[in-house]
């Protein structure tokens, strides 16, 4: 499903270059459970931001179900993004405006029209049944975190991206976000790729990614 | 239809957030639009009183001054200065002209006007009993003079409503005496008031003009005739209008003898014409008007300029959330834009109705007749969904180009 070949990133800083990325070559199936591990540095984001459509390589290609999307313009990209891609963020981002009903909804808006019905059955699968109405303010960090999965849950997207989704979550809440990702998994085969520190939630997946400096170190699983 | 719903809904939360904000923002719009409203109401209110008291003179009426033509072919000497025009003339058009009703001659003097203590210099016309049919004026206090009157140059007098007032305070004129520069005459008379505004009969003094005659020395023409500064006529059949006119004219150039190559030296004008001319100027005053007040609006959009920058900075993380939701540039764009011109639309509708108020307080205030029409509100609201657009364009584009994921890394 995902091909990644050579692929670099370099970021202009100043007038040195920062590479982030030094050719990572991987392939992910799909349905596969993936976990990037590594320490804060090593490009376990920028990598994320690349496979899921939101930034582009400065070298190598990356098929994305069968299509090469590397060189693509950001309109393309941004339709990739509507329709494939579901997003769960560390710091939730979640609309601090919005209900966890509308802001599940905006979920839909790029992705071809808001459906109330939908955006309601997907808030129950994440258990928000009764949280419909709320704001994130007056939700708890793990209540915030399970909306945001509602979000890119509910345009069925063939790929799940998680940045460290219980980075800023107390264990407990944190523990019920992953067995929520991971009976998703389990139910709906969805593909998932999770970046995490926590050596503890990345055992739940089949396969563990180590990168180190912009490097793919080790793998294990699979 | 749903997705319309959807994008209003983001539209109006992108406003509300900052209701005061918001409301500030439409102030400058609402104040812009509220002053074209209000100046453009002015100089419609004022053009439609000057074409409605140019028809209470009598459509029908010609008027021919001494000096070259004025009107809608534009200025070319001095209309009223040279001394061509004379009884002789009103005579000749009378007897030779068909079409025509009634001919009066008159001329006008500035003289002082002593009334007891009272002392104010006023424009006296001399005019021919015929004066008050072809201007159709009415009486309403007294009498007019007489041709009796006329022939033995009487020193009675004829006063506009306004005059009689500021002379007589409230008191009854008929039979009071004034001093008239030289010469004492008799109130006879009082006008009734038409309205005030253009060249209005409330302020003019009417004597005889061979009472006038006396009191101010008699100009004559190199020919020996008698001058006079104007000689109005009503046309007994309007449709006739044009081809006495003609007749006038050619009547006119052989008693003055000028030769074929030369222009008119007398300028014709009728009703018809007036018109014209009021309403090219005051078409052209009114959209003056307009323009003034237009900068105002231009400082509005200035205003909804800047709010939507600050907003595409502080909405920068939405923006970063909606990228990585799948908006493309141009849904990004729109949002913000289609929010500036909502925000525009808005301050259009209630300044509309802001101005609309403050135009009718304006004329109920100051007697100052005001008219807002359909066409100054459909441009005004038209105009200011346009400025949001214009303004709206810039900050747009800013957030729509802002790159996804260094939007969603700012705090």
């Amino acid at each position: 499903m995902i091909q990644l070949q050579d692929i670099t990133k370099v970021y202009p800083m100043g007038k040195r270059e920062l590479t982030v990325l030094k050719g990572i070559t991987l392939n992910i199936e799909q349905g596969e459970l993936v976990a990037v591990m590594g320490p804060s540095g090593s490009g376990k984001t920028t990598l994320l931001n690349l496979i899921g459509c939101l930034d582009t390589p400065t070298s190598g290609s990356y098929y994305l179900e069968d299509r090469e999307v590397s060189r693509l313009s950001s309109g393309e990209l941004a339709k990739i993004r509507a329709q494939k891609v579901g997003f769960i963020f560390q710091t939730f981002n979640l609309l601090s405006r919005l209900t966890a009903l509308a802001n599940v909804e905006l979920g839909m808006t790029y992705a071809g029209g808001v459906d109330r019905q939908r955006a309601i059955e997907a808030l129950a699968k994440v258990g928000l049944s009764e949280r419909v109405k709320h704001r994130p303010v007056e939700l708890s960090g793990g209540e915030q975190q399970r909306v945001a999965i509602a979000r890119a849950l509910v345009k069925t997207p063939s790929l799940f991206l998680a940045d460290e989704p219980t980075g800023q979550l107390d264990s407990r809440s944190g523990a019920e976000v992953i067995s929520i990702l991971t009976s998703l998994h389990a139910e709906q085969g969805i593909t998932l790729l999770l970046v995490t520190h926590d050596a503890n939630i990345a055992h739940h997946c089949q396969r563990i990614i180590h990168l180190k400096d912009g490097e793919i170190v080790a793998e294990e699983g699979a | 239809m749903k997705k319309w719903l959807n994008f209003s809904a983001t539209v109006w939360l992108g406003l509300s957030t900052h209701k005061l904000r918001s409301f500030l923002t439409m102030l400058g719009i609402i104040i812009g639009v509220a002053s074209v409203i209000t100046l453009m109401s002015i100089g419609r209110g004022t053009t439609a009183q000057i074409l409605s008291n140019i028809q209470s003179m009598g459509a029908n009426l010609i008027t021919i001054r001494p000096g070259a033509s004025f009107g809608p072919g534009g200025v070319r000497g001095a209309g009223g200065s040279t001394r061509t025009l004379t009884m002789e003339d009103a005579t000749a058009i009378a007897e030779q002209v068909p079409y025509i009703s009634a001919v009066a001659s008159s001329s006008s003097s500035n003289l002082q006007l002593v009334v007891g203590g009272e002392n104010t210099n006023s424009q006296v016309t001399g005019v021919t009993p015929e004066y008050m049919q072809v201007n159709n004026l009415e009486i309403a206090n007294g009498a007019f003079f007489t041709e009796y009157d006329y022939q033995r140059g009487a020193k009675v007098a004829v006063l506009g409503s306004n005059v009689a007032e500021t002379l007589f305070k409230g008191a009854d004129p008929i039979g009071q005496q004034m001093r008239m520069g030289s010469i004492i005459v008799r109130v006879v008379g009082v006008l009734e008031s038409k309205g005030g505004g253009f060249n209005s009969s409330d302020d003019a003094v009417l004597i005889p003009l061979t009472a006038l005659q006396q009191a101010v020395a008699q100009t004559r023409s190199a020919q020996g005739e008698r001058v006079v500064s104007s000689i109005a006529l009503t046309v007994s059949d309007e449709k006739q209008a044009d081809y006495v006119v003609e007749e006038i004219t050619s009547l006119l150039r052989t008693r003055h003898r000028l030769a074929a190559s030369a222009d008119d030296d007398f300028s014709i004008m009728s009703m018809e014409e007036l018109v014209s001319t009021v309403q090219q100027i005051s078409g052209t005053l009114t959209l003056l008007l307009g323009a003034i007040a237009a900068i105002s609006l231009l400082v509005g959009g200035v205003g909804v300029m800047n709010i939507m920058l600050v907003s595409v900075l502080e909405r920068t993380r939405e923006i970063g959330i909606r990228k990585a939701l799948g908006a493309r540039e141009r849904d990004i764009w729109g949002q913000f834009l289609i929010e500036a011109a909502c925000l525009t639309f808005a301050g259009g509708i209630i300044g509309v109705g802001a101005g609309w108020v403050v135009s009718h307080f304006v004329s109920s205030m100051t007697q100052m007749p005001t008219l807002v029409t359909a066409d100054i509100v459909i441009l005004a609201v038209s105009v200011s969904i346009g400025i949001g657009l214009f303004f709206g364009f810039y900050p747009a584009w800013n957030a729509s180009r802002l790159n996804p994921i260094e939007a969603l890394r700012s705090e």
